[in-house]
């Protein structure tokens, strides 16, 4: 158990404390960023999926007006460590996907740098490239863990002898595949940089648009064999993420490389949209086989999932689809695998709710398959399911309140009174539903220092605000630590100068940096009083923070969706969509709801219009812009709404809160499934959700 | 981007001769669509000649009962007009269901419908196309085909190597409206003044899928009328798409009802805005139930080439294309009745 904090400032909806500077456009971005004389880079990218590069030649790039340098694989300066494949960059001239960066024009304006990487010509010796994710891949292989460390494989029981006993007495077991697809962060910010390299000083300064300063430092340490003191990088601000800023990609490293090759010239390396399809990681398609049992009263016997999907050659990335299907329901017999095809693909990394995002699809709808053949209401199902303890691990939970969830949630949209069928003029209509589940996580390491000055509190810590707003709530939470007016608190974020801060991903920017402020605030009580002097100061750790092992800390949700299919042509229409969510006490209702809506309508867009076409002959993503990767728009959400219990957790943190950046762009997708089944009796088993995946089932 | 040179000329006279003077000259109106080209290196002009304040604006009345659109009039601009609304819904309709507020401000009566075909290996300089640089081949065929053709293709399979292969379809929705309406096209080029009908402006791919249009080089659209419909004639547009705003058409349709006789013109289905002529002749007359609809349909959609690809390829856009035009034709007669 933890102390809780008092909320006061906790709480309360306050505003963003960035929110006028962004509206004003006055937030500067990395590339942005004002500095003297700039320079630009163009990166090259590969034409061919697997190949080598036999030459560049760049004689008629050099020889344009204003081109600084050109860097190629044959020039570039020999990198401290290639350990990390994808952050290689213009270190061989293996090319191991198509689009990988394999050369920079740096020049004194972005037009003049496009023109001269537009001319330089490339020369391949192209290999044959296997570039097709398939569930049958001959070169399938488990990789030793999945993302976040967890088991690659679990086995509880025997599923497949419950699966093959015939269930008596009206019993019934499936077994379905669900596929979801290639899938872009697509933040309205692309990935850009502005890094300034001091030979003299050997100092590398990077504004870089990143989830987290430090670990971005530490990376560029890495691969460059500078000392942690020799780099400072700095990002304000973030115009999101989604979690594809989460770990730097190969651009950083290009910039930092051009950065080096023009010492004393700040150099501004900004990826076009298009470009960060290449680039900036997505989120592997998966292919989920399901198999479920239940008896006759829809108690499960056995819950088995089995995924395949893909990672690049050069660098594992194993999104744990598999996971959340391991808590979330009881059953005697379990079981989970995870098989992955390296392919000549670029390198998929984390996107909104890694695992939880597209693995709480399938599952999500066998549940509401498995609903209808047992001829219970889908809700009702999910209630008999529910787990006493973790399933995994065997631990009590910190808090579960999906029952909740699933019955407010019910009561509010009118779930009762469902329409089955119903056609109301020209568009059948149908509701569904399905579970929310992110795990809260702390991460191990995080520092804030708080000094008191001038008469205000001033706390700093590297955090991050992806626009989530990490600049308004630490400040909440500081001041309700301190017993302090809200008003009277500064946090900064944002810059390596400030105390080591984690990653915010894993929903565990909050958890973290909030625990680590808590415990500096206390500790500053405790040792200065109420009424301290200007200039003090102490720091506090996540580390020195109560820590709970033994409960299962987990938030969970129920989706609600009204959708509406058209009668002649198929369109599918969202017109409500509701969550109700259990995850801890709320610190910024406003900021919240933000979130937990954002993620909806991320899982909205996930449901029925992103989809990153794979073009297997070449090996590229073919609709590689947001004119052709289409993104849900403000005509496509109705009435959405986010509600939450008023749920108290003692285990989780000392603000009560669970993390709440990913937990609404799961089960979503499941809901919009269910309830267009539920609209026109077509079940939609592979994402997305298209009209032309339900033309053939209309009337 | 290549660098280009810029001009602005003193009329539409001189904006012509300049650009006929020069091959690889284009001309500039709204640029929605050729400043995404240049950009991404698909356009490569040398001369880019700008004509937006060169034709006129003017929305103007015409003695037959129709309208005349100033060349320079913006797609919003002709959405909003009051005349445009009451007698051409269809035309409104279908431009305010074209790209985004933001685009309609910008595009113009002029440059709409000279937007070029849209497929996304045409816009990817890395990918082999036909259109882009003729005699490479059609990456399209046996790829991602979702918004490709399904009539007016070279034959059941086409061969993508072919130089004369192009599946790409004609995006905008306005010309889908003008093609239904029967609309004129009036031009200035350099051998004169001359009237296209609308329904011939745009070409199939025929041996050559670098060309969009029957314009000659320099030849520049000066205004577009639009006949009078006869009185009590009903028109609508209906825009099927994966999302509800600011997508391309899988299917569109632009119907005109009056007296039991029907126009049809579809979009999303060809090269060019497709006139549905063999479904008009069989519905001529009427009676016009969903039944007679579908059946005349299904015979306009007889030769329909699905393409085959990645995810399923465009078969859907058959069934598709039929029942879109019977609900349009039905919301007309419902109307009507």
């Amino acid at each position: 158990m933890t102390d809780l904090l008092e909320p006061r400032a906790i709480g309360q909806g306050l505003v963003r404390r960035d929110g006028e500077l962004k509206v004003r456009g006055t937030a500067t971005y990395a590339v942005e960023t004002p500095v003297e004389n700039p320079a630009y880079c163009h990166p090259v990218q590969a034409t061919v999926a697997r190949g080598r590069v036999t030459a560049m030649d760049t004689a008629a790039a050099t020889a344009l007006d204003g081109v600084l340098a050109v860097l190629t694989p044959f020039d570039a300066e020999r990198l401290a460590s290639t350990e990390d494949a994808e952050y290689a960059v213009l270190q061989s001239d293996e090319v191991a996907f198509r689009g990988q960066l394999i050369g920079v024009v740096i020049a004194e304006t972005s037009e003049v740098a496009r023109q001269a990487a537009d001319s330089v010509r490339v020369t391949y010796d192209e290999q044959e490239h296997d570039a097709e994710l398939a569930v049958d891949h001959p070169g399938l292989y488990k990789p030793e863990k999945v993302n976040a460390g967890h088991e690659t494989d679990t086995a509880e029981g025997d599923v497949a002898a419950a699966m093959a006993t015939p269930q008596r007495d009206g019993g019934v077991t499936l077994e379905r595949t669900y596929s979801t697809a290639m899938y872009h962060n697509n933040p309205l910010e692309p990935h850009a940089t502005t890094a300034l390299w001091d030979a003299d000083a050997q100092f590398l300064t990077l504004w870089d648009s990143t989830q987290g300063v430090h670990p971005d430092r530490a990376a560029v340490c890495e691969v460059f064999g500078l000392e942690q003191e020799q780099v400072r990088v700095v990002c304000p601000y973030v115009g999101g993420g989604f979690g594809s800023k989460g770990t730097p990609h190969a651009n950083v490293m290009l910039a930092v490389m051009a950065a080096r090759a023009l010492p004393g010239r700040p150099v501004k390396l900004a990826l076009t949209r298009q470009q960060m399809f290449f680039l900036a990681g997505y989120r592997t398609p998966t292919i989920q086989q399901m198999q479920l049992a239940a008896d006759r009263r829809g108690r499960l016997q056995a819950i088995a999932i089995d995924v395949v999907e893909q990672t690049s050659r050069i660098k594992e990335f194993a999104e744990q689809t598999g996971v959340p299907a391991r808590m979330m329901y009881a059953s005697p017999n379990r079981r989970s695998t995870h098989r992955l095809a390296a392919l000549d693909v670029p390198v998929p990394s984390w996107m909104r709710a890694p695992g939880e995002c597209p693995g709480m699809f399938g599952p999500e709808v066998a549940m509401d398959e498995l609903a209808e053949e047992l001829g219970l209401d889908p809700v009702e199902l999910r209630v008999r399911n529910e787990p006493e303890v973790d399933p995994e691990t065997g631990k009590p939970w910190s808090s579960r309140n999906l029952v909740r969830c699933l019955r407010e949630g019910a009561e509010r949209f009118g779930w009762a009174e469902r329409p089955r069928g119903r056609r109301e003029g020209d568009w059948l209509v149908g509701y569904g539903v399905a579970s929310s589940v992110y795990p809260t996580m702390r991460q191990a390491t995080s520092t804030a220092n708080l000094r008191y000055a001038d008469g205000r509190y001033v706390a700093e810590i590297g955090a991050a605000d992806l626009g989530t707003g990490a600049w308004t709530i630490l400040p909440q939470i500081t001041a309700d630590a301190l017993g302090v007016d809200v008003g009277d608190v500064d946090v900064r974020i944002g810059d390596t100068q400030y105390p080591t801060a984690s990653v915010a991903g894993g929903s565990s920017g909050t958890n973290t940096w909030g625990s680590a402020l808590v415990v500096a605030a206390r500790a500053f009580r405790d040792k200065f009083g109420g009424s301290p002097d200007d200039g003090d100061e102490i720091s506090g750790d996540v580390d020195q923070a109560a820590k709970d092992d033994a409960h299962a800390p987990y938030a969970f949700g129920a989706q609600f969706v009204e959708a509406r299919v058209n009668a002649d042509t198929g369109e599918i229409r969202v017109p409500r969509l509701l969550g109700v969510f259990g995850v801890g006490r709320v610190i910024n209702p406003r900021t919240a709801r933000s979130q937990l809506i954002g993620g909806m309508t991320m899982g909205l867009s996930m449901a029925l219009h992103e989809n990153s076409v794979w073009d297997p002959r070449i090996g590229q993503v073919a609709n590689h812009d947001l004119a052709e990767y289409h993104i849900t728009v403000n005509a496509d959400v109705g009435e959405i709404e986010a509600v939450w219990l008023d749920e108290h957790d003692p285990y989780v943190n000392a603000m009560g809160s669970k993390g709440i950046g990913e937990i609404g762009i799961t089960g979503t997708a499941a809901a919009v499934v269910n309830a267009v089944h539920a609209a026109t009796g077509v079940r939609v088993r592979d994402l997305p959700v298209t009209l032309d995946k339900v033309l053939p089932g209309l009337p | 981007m290549k660098p280009f040179a810029y001009a602005h000329p003193g009329d539409v006279a001189e904006a012509v001769r300049d650009v006929a003077a020069e091959p690889n000259a284009v001309f500039l109106a709204g640029g929605t669509n050729l400043v995404d080209h240049l950009r991404l290196g698909v356009a490569r002009p040398d001369l880019v000649v700008d004509v937006r304040t060169l034709t006129s604006r003017e929305i103007t009345d015409l003695d037959d009962g129709g309208l005349r659109l100033g060349a320079a009039s913006t797609n919003s601009e002709v959405a909003a007009d009051r005349r445009v609304r009451e007698r051409y819904p269809v035309l409104a309709q279908a431009l305010l269901a074209g790209a985004t507020g933001q685009l309609r401000n910008m595009a113009t009566t002029g440059g709409n419908p000279l937007q070029r075909t849209r497929c996304p290996y045409f816009q990817d300089v890395t990918t082999p196309c036909n259109k882009r640089q003729p005699g490479t081949g059609c990456s399209a065929v046996g790829g991602y085909t979702r918004y490709h053709a399904i009539l007016g293709t070279p034959g059941a399979l086409p061969d993508p190597t072919a130089p004369e292969t192009c599946i790409a379809t004609h995006p905008s929705d306005m010309a889908v409206a003008l093609t239904a309406l029967d609309a004129q096209v009036h031009t200035l080029g350099p051998a004169g003044v001359r009237t296209v009908p609308f329904v011939d402006l745009h070409r199939l791919p025929g041996d050559d899928p670098s060309k969009d249009t029957v314009l000659e080089h320099g030849e520049l659209i000066t205004a577009i009328d639009l006949p009078p419909l006869p009185a009590g004639a009903r028109s609508a547009y209906r825009k099927v798409r994966d999302r509800a705003s600011y997508a391309f058409a899988l299917v569109s349709v632009a119907a005109v009802v009056h007296d039991g006789d029907v126009r049809i013109a579809l979009g999303g289905v060809a090269h060019k805005p497709w006139r549905a002529t063999r479904a008009e002749e069989i519905l001529r007359g009427g009676p016009l139930t969903d039944h007679a609809v579908r059946a005349a349909m299904d015979a306009e959609l007889a030769v329909a080439q699905p393409q085959p690809g990645v995810e399923g390829g465009n078969g859907f856009k058959i069934p598709l294309a039929a029942r879109t035009v019977a609900a349009t034709v039905r919301t007309l007669t419902e109307e009507q009745s």
